[in-house]
């Protein structure tokens, strides 16, 4: 089966993550640029990050079978300290790349602000470049934080079925299935979802613009989540359609809206990236 | 753009008022006797010194490596306290104590918010972008060590409430957050925040912690306003 992981940070994973994913199936991602636990100081460092979601990220996905893509964009966290905010001037000379299929993650963390500007400057970067928007409902008050997300998307130039949603649960689905934009689901370990509850959800909502990724970061994650949703589906008698609608066809349709999908991991790259190697040892 | 929302109650006053000066005037010599008590000999010499060097030259750089060292010197257990007389003893002004937080380890950085109540910084609202930052981060001693009395004086009810939700959600014991009782008291937000918290957590048949119901009962108008028990 093929699987397309809308939204991990393989930054933070190893290569073995990475060859047990081509393993269990998964053959494209999209790497959202995200809060990195330590809190960065200075545009630069954005820029060194996202120089890496475009270049040496991409590379050592392709070496294990596959392709990568990014969002990139100031996150809600760091929207908050004024020192990393002149990154949204940046950020237009990077969204013109082709390895970028989205602006992201955007959206609440503690709803200040702050964080309602860059939202909406985001959005509008969004708009302006012909992009998708990954928007991030916040961890903590989500129900009124995605009442929020969605006053200022009404607001904006971008289309509901140009935005994801994500990170939603049971409180949240139905207001987010109600306001027309595609609904992303974060499968963990012990918070946001599990895979039984997302086939409960899946058995309520259906499969439309459903999108299901494992988020899998720094924290306590698993990136082969979207592989057990699979299971859990079959298990659930869903039929091989309905699996595939989900964890590929959805993702593919959501994030082809940007015109800039590789979905080929093409010709064995280069061996070397920027003079380096990771296949190192006896390959 | 869209504010924030902000019912008015009795926590949504951002100034320091009388009822505050208690949780802001904590007093330095119970570190000072608390930070004795664990050093033997040898470290109470270290400390003294390095107390005398930041007293003696608050603007030279000695005092301020005591003040990265002082783990190494006094054990990393004491090492928040003596940071904290280290910082008291040089009179720490609102430069030194920014620079010291964005230079700072977790730990470091712990110790200049813990520190704020026990200098003129503490008493304005102008460390507030630090306080504001420890919020934003997940390592859990900063969030403690940010709901402290400096906290409990000077965020504004919007940030204060959703401290208060971080703890709970990320497992801080709400024993951290000073003067719970007196800002959870009558403020409906919280509450609603709260009951909300508890029904998502319910919806994902995940458990509701232990330390929100406490919080929605202060959150009640007739809460006691001061228990004993609260630090």
């Amino acid at each position: 089966m093929r699987i397309f992981d809308p939204h991990i940070h393989m930054t933070s994973r190893t290569t073995d993550d990475y060859a047990a994913m081509y393993e269990a199936g998964v053959r494209a991602l999209v790497e959202p640029s995200f809060w990195l636990g330590q809190p960065r100081t200075s545009p630069a460092s954005f820029c060194d990050y996202f120089d890496s979601l475009l270049g040496w990220e991409p590379y050592r996905a392709a070496q294990h079978g596959i392709a990568h893509h990014c969002t990139l964009a100031l996150n809600p966290k760091e929207a908050g300290d004024e020192r990393c905010v002149p990154v949204l001037d940046e950020l237009p000379r990077y969204l013109v790349k082709d390895g970028v299929v989205a602006v992201g993650e955007i959206g609440y963390d503690s709803m200040t602000p702050a964080e309602d500007t860059a939202l909406a400057a985001q959005l509008q970067l969004a708009a302006d470049h012909g992009l998708p928007a990954l928007v991030h409902t916040p961890h903590r008050d989500k129900a009124a934080g995605l009442a929020r997300t969605l006053d200022v998307l009404r607001e904006s130039e971008l289309p509901p079925e140009r935005v994801v949603l994500d990170h939603l649960n049971e409180t949240t689905v139905a207001r987010a299935a109600d306001s027309g934009c595609w609904m992303g689901f974060s499968i963990y370990p012990d918070t946001k979802m599990d895979e039984h509850r997302m086939v409960r959800l899946l058995r309520l909502h259906g499969t439309d613009r459903v999108l299901v990724n494992s988020a899998a970061d720094w924290g306590r994650s698993d990136p082969l989540k979207t592989r057990a949703v699979a299971d859990a589906m079959r298990a659930d008698g869903f039929t091989e359609d309905d699996v595939e609608t989900v964890l590929w066809h959805n993702p593919v349709a959501f994030y082809g809206q940007s015109g800039r999908l590789q979905l080929e991991t093409g010709p064995p790259p280069p061996s070397t990236h920027e003079g380096n190697s990771i296949l190192r040892g006896g390959d | 753009m869209l504010n924030p929302p902000a019912p008015d109650g009795p926590a949504s006053r951002p100034a320091a008022q009388p009822a505050q000066q208690a949780e802001l005037s904590a007093d330095i010599e119970d570190v000072r006797a608390r930070t004795q008590a664990q050093l033997d000999a040898v470290r109470r010499t270290w400390l003294s010194d390095a107390l005398a060097e930041a007293a003696r030259a608050p603007r030279q750089a000695a005092w301020e490596l005591y003040f990265a060292s002082a783990g190494r010197h006094c054990g990393r257990t004491a090492a928040s306290d003596v940071r904290v007389l280290l910082l008291h003893a040089a009179g720490a002004g609102e430069e030194t104590l920014i620079r010291l937080y964005r230079q700072g380890t977790a730990a470091e950085r712990a110790a200049v918010l813990r520190a704020l109540p026990h200098l003129p910084t503490g008493a304005t609202p102008r460390a507030l972008p630090l306080a504001e930052d420890a919020l934003r981060a997940n390592d859990t001693t900063l969030v403690a060590a940010a709901v402290g009395p400096y906290a409990a004086a000077w965020l504004d009810p919007h940030a204060w409430r959703h401290a208060v939700l971080k703890c709970l959600f990320t497992g801080v014991p709400l024993d951290a957050v000073s003067g719970l009782a007196r800002r959870a008291r009558g403020d409906a937000e919280l509450a609603r925040m709260l009951r909300d918290f508890a029904r998502e957590r319910t919806a994902a048949g995940r458990p509701v912690p232990a330390d929100l119901d406490r919080a929605l009962a202060l959150t009640d108008p007739d809460a006691p306003a001061d228990p004993p028990e609260e630090n």
